[in-house]
């Protein structure tokens, strides 16, 4: 299954990208495909403890299993207002 | 402006009026709006700010918005309405980058509700920030 996965702040310059289409074995978690975007860039590693994840475009825990077209956003430190 | 059109929870790359923000409460049931201004300072910690430059989520940063409107409604019940706009892109020393207003039948409780809504946009909402110094930049959080 396919997921879009989008960045912002530091990681997505760090990434150079906005986003990402990643092929995942189907049931993936959240955290699998954390593990495997950090694998395939290390560049991540050094934010990848403060990020926090959106699926669908609602905060989800690092178990949260995803599906095929589904949105993920790694969300660093948030800086509004 | 038709009612229904009326959009109460917005990411704009608009310059910001509040007088604009506040006109979207427009009630003859409301007796008081306050209005929260956001605006940018030329320094942080000693350094002089050239300019910030604020990215959002926006689909999911509106959502979230709505949500702490939501909150705001059920915490306090004489709340009548609530719009929160937040401008992103680059913003020189001085403009607006967020507004957020309440309106309510009288006084009371206006304040701590828009207290509650700009510390729960800091903490919550899907926005970045970027200060650009005259010798570098960094993203910053308040969260």
């Amino acid at each position: 299954m396919k997921v879009r996965v989008r960045f912002f702040g530091a990681p997505r310059e760090g990434l150079g990208r906005r986003e990402i289409e990643q092929e995942l074995p189907p049931g993936s978690t959240v955290r699998e495909l954390m593990n495997l975007l950090t694998e395939e860039h290390p560049v991540l590693l050094s934010y990848s403890r403060l990020i926090n994840i959106a699926v669908n475009r609602k905060y989800a825990a690092l178990e949260t299993e995803l599906h095929e077209g589904d949105e993920v956003a790694c969300l660093p430190p948030v800086g509004g207002g | 402006m038709d009612k229904e059109s009326v959009k109460l929870f917005e990411i704009t790359t608009e310059k910001l009026s509040v007088d604009e923000v506040v006109g979207r409460l427009a009630d003859p049931a409301s007796g008081a709006v306050i209005a929260f201004v956001g605006v940018v300072r030329g320094n942080t910690d000693g350094r002089e700010v050239r300019y910030l430059e604020y990215e959002a989520y926006p689909e999911m940063a509106e959502e979230v918005l709505q949500q702490i409107g939501d909150e705001i409604q059920a915490r306090w019940k004489t709340i009548q309405k609530i719009s929160i706009v937040h401008r992103m892109g680059r913003l020189q020393i001085g403009e607006v980058s967020v507004v957020i207003a309440l309106s309510a039948g009288h006084r009371q409780q206006v304040f701590d509700a828009v207290h509650y809504a700009i510390d729960r946009l800091k903490q919550i909402v899907p926005i970045w920030k970027k200060e650009v110094w005259t010798d570098g930049a960094e993203w910053r959080s308040d969260a």
